[in-house]
Formats: C-alpha cells, structure tokens, sequence
C-alpha cells in the first residue's frame, strides 16, 4: 500500500466529503420515498437523468446557468414527481406494494429509452466558467463546482429538515410513514402524502441534478452510476432516514476516497460495497434507523 | 460550386450508364441486395454504434445514389440494421435474425466482444462479416472464413504506438523519461496497461505507477491528486470517452501539466465533441487512433455531410462508411450476391478498391485480416484534430513536450 504525504490524504478526504454530500442529495429523495410510501424507487436513476438532461437543455435552449436553473427545475419536478405517484404508480401498482417495484422498474426503462431517443446517445456536458475554477486551501485544490455542491446540498437537507418537523405537510409525512391507516383515520389524505413525498424527493434529484453538472457529464445512463451508492447510503443511514441520509453520504464519499487512493479507483469501490454488507449483518436498521 | 458538382454528375450518368448497361433488366428494377448493419445503439456504447450507423448509412446512400451494384443490374443495397444492445448476446440474436431475412453480409460490431460473437454466430451460416472496429487480436486469428476486417488489430495498433512514441520523444531531445499509465479496468484498458508495463521499461521509460478506474467514473480527483504527487513526464491513459473527459478536466483543474499526455485507441482524444466542448483541456493531446486519411478530397466530404446533420466527426462514421464500401467492391466483383462469392471476393481484394477514406496502403487479406490496415498518431492543435504521424499522411508536426502554460 503506498504512503501519501498528509495534504494529500487530507485533500482527499475533503474530496470525498464534497463529492459524498451531492451522493447523500440523491440519497435523500430515495430514503425519503422509502421511509414514506415503504418501496424501493427504481426508477430514482432514470429520473436524476431526465433531471440531468432538464438541466442540459436550460443551459443550452434558454441559456440558463446550472445553478440558477434549480429555481424553475425544482417546482417542476415536484409537479412531475407528484404527478408519477398519483397517475402512473398508485393506479398501476393497484395497491400491492410488491407492483410498485416493478412499476417503477417498468417506469426507468421507459424513461431511459426516451431519453435515448430524444437526445440520442451523446455524452453530453455544459461549459461554465467556473468549471475549472478551484478554491485553494492551503496546499489543497478543492474543484469549486464540489465546493457549491456541498454547500447547496447541506441547505437543501436543512430545508428538508425544517419542512419535515415544523410544518403541517411535513408533519402529516411523518404520520403517514409512521403509521399509515391511523393517519387516514385521522384525516390525513394518505394518497395525496404519497404523491408529495414522491414529488419531494424528485425535488431533490433535480438539486442533485444542476450540482452535478458542471462538473460531471449527462447521456441516458448516467444516473445509474449515482443510484447504486445512493442505496448503499440508505441502507447505511438507516432507511427512511434524512439525517442518516446526509451522513450516509459523507461518509460513503469519504471511503470512496480513501480507498481509491490507497486501492486504486477500480478496488477502492470495493470499500463501498464491504460497508453495504457489513451494514447489513450488523446493524440491518442502518446508524439512524428505527427498529422494525 | 462548380467543381464540388462535377463529380457527383459524374458518378451519377456513370451509375446510369451502368444501368443501361446491364443486359436483361427490361425496365425491371433488380431485387435489392439487402445487407445487415450491426451496432450497439442503445446501451453503454450508444454513442459509439450511432456514428457507426451514420457511417454506414452515408456509404449505402452514396452506393445507391451512383447506380447501385453494377454487376448485378445496379441492384440497390437495402440495410437491415440490428442493435447489438451493447453485449455479445445481443450481437448474436441480430446476427441470427439477419439471416432470417436473407442478408449476404453483416458489417459492423464495433467492440471486440461484439465483433467475436457476431462474427462466430455468422460463421454457421457461412455469413460474410466485415469487423468495422473490434480491434482485439482474436478476432482474426480463429481461422473463420467468413470474417475479415479492414482495419488494424490490437497488436499492429501498440508496436507502431510504442514506435512512434520513442521517435517522437527521440526527435524531441528524450524529454519524458517517467510515465503513469491511468486505465479503464475492463479488457481493454487493462490488456493495455499490461502492454505497456511490458514494452515501456525496454523503450527506456519508467513507469512510476499503473492506476486503474473503474467505467462508469464518478470522480477523477484522487487519480488527479497521484498524478499531482508523482509529477511524471508523460500520462498514458486508456479510458473510454466520458472518464477521459473527466480526468483531462480534473488534470486541468488540479493544474497538473505534465509533458504530454498520450493515449491509444482512446475514447475521446480523436473525438470532435471532445476538442469543441473543452478546448483548454483537450489542447496537444496526442492519441494513436483509427483516422480517415486527410488527404482524401472524399474525407473532407464526409465530414461535411456528418456537420451538417449536426453530428461530430468520429472515427466510426469514415470506418463503417470504408466497411460497407468494401462489401460493395466484393459485390462487383463477385457478379452475385452470392455469400460464399462474396468471401471469396472479399478476400481477394486487391489494390483496386480504392473508394475507402482511411489512410492505408493497398489491400491485401490475410486470413481475414488487411495487412495494409493501420492506425495513425493524431494530436488536437488549436481546436482541430491533426494527423502527425506516419509522415506518408500527416498533415501536421507534433508538438512535444507541451510548452509552459
């Protein structure tokens, strides 16, 4: 194993923890969705891309910058998200969950071939002039765009935070998921929580999205190289879980790191897929999880 | 505009003359020649197999347009395409259905394990299939009588990479004597690094370090950061398209500006999207590629009709334009659509055949492979991809090592 002098294990640690906060924002819509509606959102990958691409086209048609391009991304992806649950999900799965996997397994296929057809299969990236700007912290390069990401992912979970436990929408979220046929009883509109959990948590992917893409590249696959550590992170922060989202993330982006910089970038994905594992066998409700 | 007509009219009452040529078609448009087009279009190498179409297609419209297969009464080509869906298995199940439909030959494939599959599954039929891409050595050497490929294997594309590296370093006063060698760690970026780490060290070059990155990449900073740390002369990568981009933007943006970076067979060195996007970083990178030959005046007539649909130039769109060509010759010369005529055509092709792009020397088939097929070093210079070397083709010097920033 090599030896790296301590700035650069350091920059690569603030690496990790950079890039680990844009993977807890993906992280975050799929807990979310699991911790209200108890299924497991394949489609969430197809749907950071279509964000991706939403993303893509703001910049180039209306020459949008990523960052401004959340402001009209984010209530338009709710609407979308909210509109999935409520007309192609709910009434699809007929009200076995186990039909909501495969509807939103079924709703990622569609979604990635029509992607593919519409913007064929170019990898795709928007040129900003930040791009190739870094914040330099010492001896450290940090990539400005990871510096935004970082900070905008925090607000977005303190957002998500502050929603959750301090208003009425937010508080019958937490109902439903905690108890879904005493919040009908008590006059909660169950389906119409689903539908705006739905539309929150792809919310997120299209924050998740604009951050992504100054720096990283859009084709009609790309979101499935997030969505595989976004459920590592879920499992490890314990299901349903926004704080364990959050850290899940961070910590996933710093063994990342870690690990690719001592095993190399091909090995050290392997660091990831050990704490799944381990996750598992020892502590199956994740860092933040309640008991079953 | 004058001149760009003539040859096109040319062609043209030529292709007609040939019709009116043809004995007993009495007025009858002869049976179209159908012929099956393989490429990945949807899945990991989409992006890959739609330029391969592209080429395809401009090479069958151009037959067509010319007065079709001369020797058999022009009788029009007609493509049945099939997507390989990135895999083997679904190469296999297309080539199987193309048979169905009665194609006389397949071209195509693109990636190696594609082209292995495609080509053995076309082999039971005794299937002409002509390898646009697919560069692993295998592919020729199974003894199949029904495969060939036009352009260069795996092992003629290294040794003359590794040549021309120590010619171009040589030329240059031996400025780079360390190397890191950064690769994908599927077959082909692997097969690569093993190469190198073999035949570098007998070139004089020390190879500090060997890292490998897993495709998809989500992130290049730590590579950039050993990169950083062990400030070689030269980077060797070989990376499909986006982890290239990636990497050469991070280098860029972790400032680290070694003497040069030079690739083979990379995804996104000898890649216009590549060189337009990002200018800064895709600068005097050098790349040993497949290239159409820049002197051809029917080369810059491609890329013009590739820019005008609003695609970029990639080598895929000249290779498979070249492949398709050459089944064509085969045709003719064959008189029959015919598919063992036409493998034997296809291996008698001579130097003759001249209506391909790529810069290679007259053909000349081996057991299925063109001796005269080879790849060219290639380095973007100010927003324009030139070819350095063999001198034969070049239309540009190379610049090394990089000047200061």
């Amino acid at each position: 194993m090599p030896s790296y002098p301590p700035e650069i294990v350091a920059e690569a640690v603030l690496n990790g923890l950079l890039t680990g906060a844009v993977y807890g924002l993906v992280a975050l819509g799929l807990t979310l969705v699991y911790g209200v509606l108890h299924i497991i959102n394949f489609a969430h990958g197809a749907l950071l891309t279509m964000a991706m691409y939403a993303a893509f086209v703001a910049w180039q048609v209306f020459g949008l910058d990523p960052y401004v391009a959340i402001l009209p991304l984010v209530p338009l992806f709710f609407v979308l998200g909210y509109a999935v649950q409520r007309l192609v999900i709910m009434p699809a799965s007929r009200g076995e969950d186990s039909n909501i996997l495969l509807v939103t397994l079924g709703l990622s296929i569609v979604i990635e071939n029509v992607m593919l057809a519409i913007f064929r299969s170019d990898t795709l990236s928007v040129q900003v002039p930040y791009a190739m700007e870094v914040v330099e912290l010492g001896p450290m390069l940090l990539g400005f765009p990871r510096v935004v990401g970082f900070g905008v992912a925090f607000l977005v979970a303190l957002v998500l935070f502050v929603l959750l436990t301090m208003t009425d929408t937010g508080r019958a979220i937490r109902a439903v998921a905690k108890e879904r046929t005493g919040a009908a009883l008590v006059g909660i509109d169950v389906k119409h929580v689903y539908a705006v959990t739905f539309g929150i948590g792809t919310a997120c992917l299209a924050v998740a999205a604009c951050l992504l893409l100054p720096f990283f590249y859009v084709n009609p696959r790309v979101g499935n190289a997030f969505v595989l550590v976004a459920f590592t992170i879920v499992v490890l922060g314990g299901m349903g879980s926004v704080p364990g989202a959050l850290l899940g993330g961070l910590f996933i982006g710093v063994v990342e790191s870690l690990s690719g910089l001592y095993l190399g970038d091909s090995l050290g994905q392997i660091g990831i897929f050990i704490i799944f594992i381990l996750v598992l066998l020892f502590r199956p409700t994740g860092l933040f999880g309640a008991k079953a | 505009m004058t001149t760009a007509f003539t040859p096109g009219r040319r062609a043209v009452l030529l292709g007609a003359a040939g019709v009116l040529a043809a004995p007993g078609i009495a007025g009858a448009q002869p049976a179209a020649i159908k012929l099956g087009i393989l490429q990945p279009v949807t899945g990991a190498l989409a992006q890959d197999g739609e330029y391969g179409r592209l080429g395809a297609e401009l090479a069958i419209n151009e037959i067509n347009n010319t007065g079709g297969i001369k020797a058999l009464g022009g009788a029009k080509i007609e493509m049945v395409f099939g997507d390989a869906r990135s895999n083997p298995e679904g190469g296999t199940a297309e080539v199987e259905r193309m048979n169905g439909e009665g194609v006389v030959a397949v071209v195509g494939g693109f990636a190696s394990p594609i082209c292995l599959a495609a080509s053995q599954a076309a082999s039971r039929y005794d299937l002409p299939y002509v390898v646009d891409v697919g560069v692993s050595d295998q592919i020729v050497s199974r003894g199949l009588k029904n495969t060939f490929r036009f352009g260069p294997g795996f092992g003629k594309v290294t040794a003359g990479a590794l040549d021309n590296l120590v010619t171009i370093n040589d030329a240059a006063g031996k400025p780079a004597k360390t190397v890191v060698v950064v690769h994908e760690d599927g077959l082909f970026g692997s097969g690569m690094a093993r190469l190198m780490n073999t035949e570098l060290p007998k070139r004089g070059f020390e190879i500090l370090e060997t890292i490998s990155h897993p495709t998809p990449a989500r992130d290049m900073s730590n590579i950039a950061l050993r990169i950083r740390a062990l400030n070689p002369d030269l980077i060797i990568p070989s990376s499909y398209y986006a982890e290239f981009v990636l990497l050469s933007r991070t280098l860029q943006q972790r400032r680290v500006r070694p003497k040069g970076i030079y690739c083979v067979l990379n995804g996104a060195a000898s890649n216009f999207r590549f060189v337009k996007e990002f200018p800064d970083a895709a600068n005097l990178v050098m790349d040993v590629n497949h290239w159409p030959d820049p002197r051809k005046p029917k080369t810059a007539e491609l890329r013009r009709q590739v820019e005008a649909q609003g695609r970029f130039w990639l080598y895929n769109t000249p290779l498979n334009y070249s492949a398709v060509m050459l089944v064509a010759d085969a045709l003719e010369r064959a008189g029959k659509a015919d598919r063992a005529a036409v493998i034997d055509a296809l291996a008698a092709t001579g130097g003759s055949f001249d209506r391909h792009v790529m810069p290679y020397g007259p053909t000349n088939f081996v057991n299925g492979q063109n001796q005269a097929g080879q790849a060219v070093n290639t380095q973007v210079q100010n927003g324009d991809i030139k070819v350095i070397f063999p001198a034969d083709f070049a239309d540009a010097r190379p610049i090394f090592p990089w000047p200061p920033a």
